[in-house]
């Protein structure tokens, strides 16, 4: 990753987080196939939508026959955690027009907040809507195309686990918060290990207690918090 | 497509969008306080490692998590091509390849 905040760099930066949003994608494709979701339903959740996990959630309550508010009402907490990234990542587009927020903060997903803030390392702090806005681009279209190819393609694969792709999300966060932690030349390498150590912690323990989206809010403020703590004692 | 599914979509698109569009709008216009800010830088490290966490624990409702193994044991590898090449690519694809190499030797 370099300094360079074009569009075709952005094309070029977004590239490893695709594999994420294939392995994924196709999965949700699958899941969705075999709940009898259409193929329109499924363009549909993915293209207008546009929730990663939360539609997983919304698939599976749609085939308990939950009422629509609670199913509208679940997606809204599992997406809350967009209020806490998108607020952070408006802080390096305040000088665009309002549309232009508009345009960026309407495609805002775990992946590409993570990887603005590893960007962000490497050019002082800076982002464009250029290069935001190809990352976002590319992220929602292989998002949408792989949900639908998975769907197609539910019935012929069996095992999609076999090959390791569903590792690919995981793997992809243990890359971000690597580098993050790496480059965040702001908090130093110490602070962020005690804040991440801590945060391990409270969602170790949160989740014996919390459903699992709860539980990463909780985990994440109280991280927050216990870095500002931290931060103040040096 | 019925129309429960049509309101199911409309619904959900419209608490996702306000949810990551709105905070841009506020940002934009209103100054933050310094408090506000300064847990706002903590919130990209903070987030990231939660959202690993959630693929190194499984969660049992009720009781104490467990660890998610054959996760962990792919997420060895993955650390250390990330420790040694800084690319997020040699990260994703060695992860992938090392699950892959688990579950065929049926570790």
């Amino acid at each position: 990753m370099d300094s360079s905040l074009t569009f075709r760099t952005g094309i070029k930066d977004v590239l490893p987080t695709v594999f994420g949003y294939i392995g994924v994608g196709l999965a949700f494709g699958i899941v969705a196939h075999t709940s009898h979701l259409g193929l329109w339903m499924v363009a549909g959740l993915s293209f207008i939508v546009y929730a990663g996990s939360a539609q997983f959630i919304i698939t599976s309550m749609l085939l308990a026959q939950d009422p629509i508010t609670s199913i509208i009402l679940s997606t809204f907490l599992v997406n809350s955690r967009m209020i806490l990234m998108s607020t952070s990542l408006a802080q390096y587009f305040r000088h665009e027009s309002l549309t232009r927020n508009i345009l960026l903060g309407s495609l805002v997903t775990d992946e590409t907040f993570a990887l603005a803030m590893n960007k962000q390392n490497h050019t002082a702090g800076k982002l464009s809507f250029a290069w935001q806005s190809a990352a976002n681009l590319i992220a929602y279209l292989v998002w949408g195309v792989a949900t639908l190819v998975g769907a197609y393609l539910g019935g012929l694969i069996k095992n999609p686990d076999q090959f390791g792709f569903d590792f690919a999300l995981t793997a992809m966060f243990i890359g971000l918060v690597y580098l993050q932690l790496i480059s965040d030349r702001k908090l130093g390498v110490r602070l962020q290990l005690l804040v991440m150590a801590f945060v391990a912690l409270i969602y170790y323990f949160a989740i014996g207690l919390i459903s699992e989206n709860m539980a990463l809010l909780v985990a994440t403020a109280a991280g927050c918090l216990f870095g500002m703590e931290m931060k103040k004692c040096r | 497509m019925s129309l429960t599914e049509l309101w199911i979509i409309l619904g959900c698109a419209a608490v996702t969008l306000l949810s990551r569009v709105l905070p841009f709008v506020f940002v934009k216009q209103l100054q933050m306080p310094d408090w506000l800010l300064s847990f706002l830088t903590f919130v990209p490290i903070t987030i990231m490692t939660a959202l690993t966490c959630q693929g190194l624990f499984i969660a049992h409702p009720g009781h104490l998590a467990t660890v998610n193994w054959e996760n962990l044991w792919a997420a060895i590898p993955a650390t250390i091509a990330g420790i040694l090449t800084k690319s997020l690519l040699a990260v994703v694809i060695v992860g992938i390849a090392a699950m892959a190499c688990l579950r065929y030797f049926g570790i």
